[in-house]
């Protein structure tokens, strides 16, 4: 197996209980992984949670790492995938003073060119949002930074794979015993 | 909670009740089947205690003197009957006291549960008196946990902790009771958990996976079995048995796989790890296919994993998915319940002889005689071995009884040394390495297994760690006998400073209590005995006794454990002395 040290979005699907979130990150924890980002929300099947956690490790590693998770009763299944096996993006969000708007126009041609949205404008400060790869994100940021930004949030990776995960099906196995 | 969508239950027996939370946790045990549980009262856990009182006549709360003991005591009771062991303590100290013995369930795979009150569910995180986050500190060494916080839930999570307890690969689960979900009513009805939608406890053995590993054990010229403790949890004993005898095949054991196969089985060839057997060890590294059965590939059992087995191909048989190539690459792995594979693999299997194979492992045995085992159990020197005591308790017990051991020299001395008739017969802390382990274990073994000759072999220092637990076996009557080795050393931590730290003996010397006055404090029969000539008698007493006994054995001091293999070393690169 590559012991290459990559970047590998592992997906995990899993019921929607009190302390699974703690049982899952003890498993990195334990192995002194550190997460790069982790999301959860509700995924495509009612009633089931899904995470997306991206971590910098080797190949065994994602595979111990993710049978170890799909060992916790309360998952479902895990899987690992790279970043060529993923469509994965990330959303970040800028709080800047309004009048730069207007006093430094070249901001305004940075927006138009980065695809980023308008989310609110007031008198003392406007929100931009923007979703894309880490990369674009990051030069959006740079290019802001010159002017000054009041607040910077990013979100973790959020992403789906090409394969497909068949979750339903097992679910209706476990119906039909 | 929402396991009312995710649970399959049984068909409803009982007609609901009104009844409190606590009750419901007692009814809820009862219908498990569970006529003993382990723990020690405090006040988030009393109005269980108050229902446990009334149901005395159906379930019989055993007090221990600490709730570490109760959880010991919980396992041992699971370990020699296979039942799921129960333990209850209070919020806050009474549940981290679990912890212990929690941690070394799920290290050892023994089906637990664990009962712990709560502060009430208003005051959860607001720093109440005896409140602990035990969920969270519970959760990396639990196979499950949950919090109750309505008494509605309590039958419900329950039944699934029970389940989730004992079925695939069995594991400590902890639930955890709100006090004001104690004191709740709810409308009892007890349905068994039979699934749970998120978890497969048992993977269908691939048929094809037991072809291929069918078509590498018949192709081998030397394949040498390891089982594990799987053997035992999946009750795949004679299934074991048959696949040695068909096929002709040496057969090793981790320490939790002892007493699966008879000792005297031709085809036992003893104990691997690092103070196994010198022929295992070293033909781990001579076989052409190894085949794992239950077993995890412990660091104590592979030493150096860069030189482990890499001449062989590797069949590995394991109920738990994440533990093939977890350290060890397999070439086949066969995933599912040990007695259902093995069953399907002894068809396939050829008949075979290895005869020239197995001269081998006799021909280092005789070495391994000469330089280790004679010494140890056929002593010339004065003072006493823990070899020798453990060789007369064999003759004694005519080989039929369960050996508790704590964790250290005489832990590894019992378990290359006792002769085992019977299977889960070998009751010791093995992943977790527990010292403190056996004397409450031994007690909830005996009582699990009141028919069974239950012996612990504890050494001073493990003996002192859980010594309170001596008034549980005299409240509770317990017939177990307890041998004490005493060496007046952590012993197995001073044969490291003398081999490794160049004999500096940090806090290893141990100026002992007269341990004969406190056993004879708790008004259990005691003797003390230093010399060859006693030794005999003195175990033939105890044997025979119908009551609890004490034996105190003083021998040498700085008698040290061999074969080893020193840590990070190979296998075959095992030392004799």
């Amino acid at each position: 197996m590559n012991e290459e040290i990559k970047s590998f979005t592992i997906s995990v699907y899993t019921e929607n209980n009190i302390g699974l979130l703690n049982r899952i990150s003890a498993i990195f924890q334990r192995r002194h992984i550190n997460i790069e980002s982790l999301t959860t929300s509700q995924s495509e099947i009612e009633n089931v949670n899904r995470f997306v956690i991206v971590v910098n490790i080797t190949e065994s590693q994602a595979s111990k790492v993710v049978k170890q998770i799909e060992k916790q009763v309360e998952a479902l299944r895990a899987y690992y995938h790279t970043d060529d096996e993923t469509i994965y993006t990330e959303s970040c969000m800028f709080k800047i003073k309004s009048d730069l708007l207007f006093e430094e126009p070249q901001i305004q041609n940075i927006i138009k060119d980065s695809n980023a949205r308008i989310v609110t404008v007031n008198k003392k400060f406007f929100v931009l949002e923007k979703s894309g790869r880490r990369n674009e994100i990051e030069l959006l940021r740079r290019e802001l930074n010159v002017f000054g930004i009041m607040q910077f949030v990013r979100s973790g990776r959020i992403a789906v794979t090409k394969e497909e995960m068949k979750i339903t099906e097992m679910l209706a196995a476990f119906n039909n015993q | 909670m929402k396991t009312q969508t995710e649970n399959k239950t049984q068909e409803v027996t009982s007609k609901t009740i009104r009844i409190a939370g606590s009750e419901a946790v007692v009814r809820s045990l009862i219908a498990e089947g569970v006529d003993i549980l382990y723990g020690y009262p405090g006040g988030a856990i009393m109005p269980v205690y108050d229902e446990l009182f009334k149901f005395r006549n159906e379930i019989h709360h055993v007090l221990t003197r600490h709730e570490q003991g109760a959880a010991h005591a919980a396992q041992g009771f699971a370990r020699i009957s296979g039942r799921v062991g129960v333990a209850i303590a209070t919020s806050g100290p009474g549940a981290t006291n679990l912890i212990t013995g929690i941690a070394d369930a799920q290290i050892d795979s023994t089906p637990l549960v664990c009962i712990t009150g709560q502060v009430a569910s208003h005051l959860l995180g607001s720093d109440a008196f005896q409140e602990t986050d035990i969920v969270g500190i519970s959760t990396p060494v639990t196979k499950w946990s949950c919090q109750v916080t309505k008494a509605s839930e309590i039958p419900e999570v329950l039944a699934k902790a029970f389940y989730i307890a004992k079925s695939g690969r069995p594991g400590p689960v902890l639930v955890d009771i709100t006090k004001d979900a104690q004191f709740g009513e709810l409308d009892f009805e007890y349905k068994k958990c039979t699934g749970v939608r998120s978890y497969i406890p048992i993977p269908k053995t691939n048929p094809e996976a037991v072809k291929a590993a069918a078509d590498l054990i018949n192709s081998a010229k030397k394949p040498m079995i390891i089982w594990g403790q799987g053997v035992i949890l999946g009750k795949a004993e004679n299934e074991l048995k048959a696949v040695i005898e068909k096929t002709g095949i040496p057969a090793a054991w981790t320490i939790l796989g002892a007493s699966a196969i008879p000792t005297s089985h031709p085809l036992n060839i003893g104990m691997v790890g690092m103070h196994g057997n010198y022929a295992p060890n070293k033909l781990t590294n001579e076989c052409d296919v190894l085949i794992a059965i239950g077993m995890r590939f412990d660091d104590r059992v592979t030493g150096n994993l860069s030189t482990y087995a890499k001449q062989a191909k590797i069949v590995h048989f394991d109920i738990d998915p994440a533990e093939i190539d977890k350290n060890v690459k397999t070439d086949v792995a066969v995933i599912g319940d040990s007695k259902d594979s093995l069953a399907q693999l002894l068809p396939l299997l050829d008949v075979k002889s290895h005869e020239g194979w197995l001269q081998e492992f006799k021909d280092l045995y005789d070495i391994e005689f000469d330089k280790v085992i004679k010494d140890d159990i056929y002593p010339t020197k004065e003072g006493l071995t823990m070899g020798e005591v453990l060789k007369q308790i064999n003759i004694e017990s005519k080989g039929n009884a369960a050996i508790v051991s704590d964790v250290g020299q005489h832990q590894m001395i019992a378990c290359r040394y006792s002769e085992f008739n019977l299977t889960k017969s070998n009751i010791t802390s093995g992943g977790l390495g527990t010292m403190g382990f056996a004397l409450p274990a031994a007690i909830g073994a005996k009582m699990a297994a009141p028919d069974r000759e239950v012996v612990a072999i504890i050494g001073d220092g493990g003996f002192q760690m859980n010594i309170q637990e001596l008034g549980t076996v005299f409240q509770q009557k317990v017939p177990v006998k307890i041998v004490v080795l005493n060496n007046e050393f952590l012993g197995m931590v001073r044969q490291w400073q003398q081999l490794f730290f160049d004999k500096r003996y940090a806090s290893t010397e141990m100026t002992n209590p007269d341990f004969v006055t406190i056993a004879k404090g708790y008004y259990i029969e005691a003797k003390r005995i230093s010399k060859r000539e006693e030794l005999e008698g003195a175990i033939k007493d105890m044997i025979a006794s119908k009551n609890s006994y004490f034996l105190e054995v003083c021998v040498e001091k700085e008698d040290n454990v061999f074969p080893m293999i020193p840590t990070g070393a190979s296998v075959s690169d095992i030392r004799l002395s």
